[in-house]
């Protein structure tokens, strides 16, 4: 019974998005042509009209608040003005009957995304529900899931296979328009219809998707008497929270996407837009970083190689998404700010999430060739292809015919915040060119008749020189005035960082003997770049600092942390590979390792063979650490088990290998210096956006409040 | 100039679709090709393996050959077997390269899957396999009178790929 309640959920969830999309189209042209709804008529709507002048006024104050300390006199107030006032103004001499008829829609509306929010998230709990009780009679549940696995691993089950993950993807997808639905107050209503109907476009093909192509929740007849099991590899604590991360900012872009047709649809784009597409793609973008993060680590520990990024098409397509969400992260906060950058933070937000779907595809459809081997379908791969076709050919048609509508923001100088974060955005794109370029090459090359794979040296040797130069714009960009500045002031306001940059340059350089001059470079430029991220909260009062300068503070921190590390574990990182007895050592790094013993153990659903190491670094106290092979049952399947102390100033990573008949066995050791910072700069990064997103929501709840008491 | 610009981006995503469709249509082949098709065959011999069987000389002689890359470590090796005793029966004399095994495993698997082979040459190191271009086992070489490798096939042998090599050898002559 649950799989066709789940089932029927899945469908009444498709019917509402439908419906949502009519009245979103009816809703539109009603509000386009009508008012503000009676129910805010009286004060909130009368404070909305200059609201995007009003809020604006402040958001320049804070602007001009965060340079308070490089800027000696007070710039006056951006010039434009709230051309949506003078439209209400016009509107309001329509006569009431199509008011109500507008407000009654727009209210329609609402509560359809916000059901269709509900009742894709109660089909996605019925799945759930089914793994946990281990339904055999579902063939998902056959498939992907097994009696006497651990709790957590059945509700991960839910999501780690194909069918599981679409009908996550589709419940994000329907919860994010129903958070848009309850929380979207202070768009134009027009526009927020618009965008509904966008966000219900593009549910309703994945809903299609899901009932003709991947449905969760298919019966077995007769029932299966157990599971299949789940791959070992996704049995892990870090499965349980990668997928559904990730998910949450792919679809979550969804939302900046729809902002993004609604305001093309309605030409309405300027600060308003800006700052109600903001928060979500903030939410999106800190749940896009932690995923990869998490992702990236979870890669590092689970797979036993010793790496943490591959360029796999795979997490290339994680990557990408986030490249154009941080890329249109700052350039939102530029036409959110300073009017600017109109057609191309739209652009932005449409490439954003066609970087999420275009990531989805290549994941699901199997056309390249990945470690991540999901579902290789060509079925299902064509039918994704279709939708992508028809939302990203759709809207970037609509932006061809519309964005010429769409008048130029304000301008600004070359030399100024805003120049920075163009600059930070072209390169970013450059960065996100490359990387889509590289994953898509092989199959280019395929189609010419050649057999090619591209891998790290590619990336590696094409990004570094783009990256060091993002970090140099990552460190100016903060200290900039907004609209003009001169490069003098610049040069003194950097001359610290700088500083920082080339000392810790020449005394790292020497003291390495000399060598790997490009990763020292990085390491300097992030000790440079973590300088000057930090300088725009020197002198200041803290306490008064708005929450999102301190976002904007610990992000570029993030970020610096993040190089160090990457650069660090590039220059300085040893390995060893060694086949050892019982009782003889290897040495790597400062570290002697001893093998014990090897000896048998068991766990829920596997059985292992384990290592026992002791290690000691030069003369400090003896630790221990278990390295294992593990053998899971169902499915058959080999695991290697790393056993990784952390230290303070970096990892031991150590892998068991096989055995060979003289009683040796392979072990495979890396002492890798300061690799931790990687993923502690990717979590400062996550929390500096956190920061911002609770200080851009509260400050615009403190100016909602204080225009409808006005 | 503007224009240009405006409808760039739906150019470049058509373009990507229809490389990506293109893709989807015809799946590229992803077995790894021999880069040794139409070259001299390896010139090393290989010692023999077991003790009763001879190694081979030479992989060029003057009449078409047969190599088997294989292992007595590798299942698809045992599910190609009978197609191979098939081939034998059809008078066709079967090289084989065992690749890093050890005489006492050789001889089980033989004895468990019967003995097609001619010759068994010794490739404890892989030189061999590599030299063929072969990237896994096992996989099968025709051999032509002139000494070039004519022919490679990846992957398990099944019943309807025995008149195919059949139709090589015959080439190859």
């Amino acid at each position: 019974m649950i799989a066709e309640a789940g089932l029927a959920a899945l469908w009444l969830a498709a019917a509402f998005a439908l419906v949502q999309l009519m009245l979103a189209w009816g809703a539109a042209r009603a509000s386009a042509v009508g008012v503000e709804p009676a129910e805010e008529a009286t004060s909130v709507a009368h404070a909305e009209g200059r609201a995007s002048t009003g809020s604006a006024r402040t958001e320049w104050q804070a602007a001009s608040d965060i340079t308070s300390h490089v800027r000696p006199e007070p710039v006056e107030g951006p010039s434009f003005s709230s051309d949506a006032g003078e439209e209400k103004d016009d509107a309001s001499t329509s006569s009431a009957r199509t008011e109500e008829v507008a407000h009654s829609l727009m209210t329609a509306l609402r509560r359809t995304a916000v059901v269709q929010g509900l009742l894709a998230a109660l089909a996605f709990a019925l799945l759930i529900a089914l793994f946990v009780r281990s339904d055999m009679s579902v063939v998902l549940v056959a498939a992907n899931s097994h009696s006497l696995k651990p709790l957590i691993y059945k509700v991960a089950g839910a999501w780690g296979n194909h069918e599981g993950s679409m009908l996550l993807w589709v419940t994000v997808l329907a919860t994010a328009g129903a958070g848009v639905a309850m929380f979207e107050r202070r768009l134009a209503h027009a526009t927020l219809a618009a965008t509904l109907g966008a966000q219900a476009a593009i549910g309703l093909g994945f809903y299609a998707f899901l009932a003709f192509a991947s449905n969760p929740f298919l019966r077995l007849n007769p029932p299966a008497p157990d599971g299949q099991g789940l791959n070992p590899l996704l049995q892990d604590p870090g499965l349980a929270f990668h997928p559904p991360t990730l998910y949450l900012g792919y679809v979550g872009l969804s939302v900046a996407f729809s902002f993004a047709v609604g305001a093309l649809i309605m030409r309405d784009v300027g600060p308003a837009f800006a700052r109600a597409m903001r928060p979500w793609v903030l939410a999106a973008w800190i749940f896009l970083t932690i995923g990869i993060t998490a992702g990236s680590y979870w890669a590092y520990y689970e797979l036993g190689w010793g790496g943490w990024w591959f360029w796999d098409p795979v997490e290339n397509a994680s990557l990408m998404p986030w490249l154009a969400a941080t890329a249109l992260l700052h350039s939102v906060t530029v036409l959110a700010t300073r009017d600017g950058l109109r057609a191309w933070t739209l652009m932005l937000a449409l490439v954003a999430f066609a970087m999420s779907m275009i990531g989805t595809f290549l994941v699901r459809s199997g056309i390249l060739v990945s470690v991540h081997a999901f579902a290789v379908d060509p079925t299902r791969g064509t039918f994704i292809l279709a939708l992508l076709g028809i939302y990203i050919g759709g809207a970037l048609a609509l932006f061809g015919a519309r964005v010429g509508t769409v008048t130029q923001g304000s301008t600004f100088q070359l030399v100024s915040r805003e120049g920075a974060l163009v600059l930070n955005n072209l390169l970013l794109s450059v960065v996100l060119g490359v990387v889509f370029i590289g994953t898509l090459y092989p199959l280019a090359a395929q189609a010419a008749g050649v057999q090619l794979s591209i891998g790290a040296p590619f990336f590696n040797k094409a990004l570094t020189p783009v990256a060091l130069t993002l970090v140099v714009a990552t460190a100016a960009g903060p200290l900039l005035r907004w609209r003009r500045d001169n490069l003098n002031a610049l040069a003194k306001r950097v001359l610290v960082p700088t500083a920082a940059a080339g000392v810790a340059f020449a005394l790292i350089f020497a003291l390495s003997g000399g060598a790997h001059f490009v990763p020292v470079l990085g390491i300097a430029f992030a000790v440079g770049l973590g300088v000057a991220s930090v300088v725009p909260v020197v002198r200041r009062n803290l306490r008064r600092t708005p929450l999102h300068v301190w976002g904007m503070v610990i992000a570029h921190l993030g970020v610096a942390v993040s190089i160090a590390g990457m650069a660090a574990d590039s220059a300085f990182k040893t390995e060893r590979l060694a086949a050892i007895q019982v009782g003889q050592n290897v040495t790597v790094g400062p570290f002697r390792v001893t093998l014990a013993d090897v000896h048998p153990t068991v766990g829920p659903n596997w059985s292992a063979l384990e290592a026992r190491l002791q290690v000691r670094r030069g003369n400090g106290a003896m630790f221990e650490l278990y390295p294992q092979q593990r053998f899971f049952s169902t499915p058959p399947t080999n695991t290697n088990e790393a056993a990784i102390s952390t230290m303070l100033d970096g990892q031991l990573y150590t892998v068991l290998g096989q055995g060979d008949a003289q009683g040796r066995w392979q072990v495979r050791l890396w002492w890798k210096p300061f690799v931790t910072l990687i993923w502690l700069g990717g979590g400062l990064i996550a929390l500096g956006g956190l920061l911002a997103l609770i200080g851009r929501v509260r400050r615009e709840r403190r100016v909602a409040e204080a225009e409808s008491w006005a | 100039m503007r224009r240009v610009l405006i409808w760039a981006p739906l150019a470049l995503f058509a373009l990507v679709f229809a490389l990506v469709a293109g893709g989807l249509i015809s799946p590229g082949d992803r077995t790894v090709h021999s880069a040794m098709i139409g070259k001299p065959a390896p010139a090393t011999p290989l010692r023999p393996l077991l003790p009763n069987k001879p190694g081979i000389q030479s992989f060029a002689t003057d009449k078409p050959r047969l190599v088997n890359v294989f292992a007595s470590w590798c299942p698809p090796c045992i599910l190609e077997a009978p197609q191979l005793m098939k081939l034998k029966r059809a008078g066709v004399e079967i090289d084989g390269v065992a690749t890093a095994d050890t005489a006492d495993a050789m001889q089980a698997f033989l004895s468990r899957n019967g003995d097609p082979f001619a010759r068994i040459g010794d490739d404890r190191n892989r030189a061999t396999q590599i030299a063929f271009g072969s990237a896994g086992v096992p996989e099968t070489f025709v051999i032509g009178a002139d000494g070039r490798i004519a022919y490679q096939h990846v992957g398990d042998i099944r019943a309807d790929d025995v008149p195919k090599l059949l139709a090589q050898l015959e080439k190859a002559k």
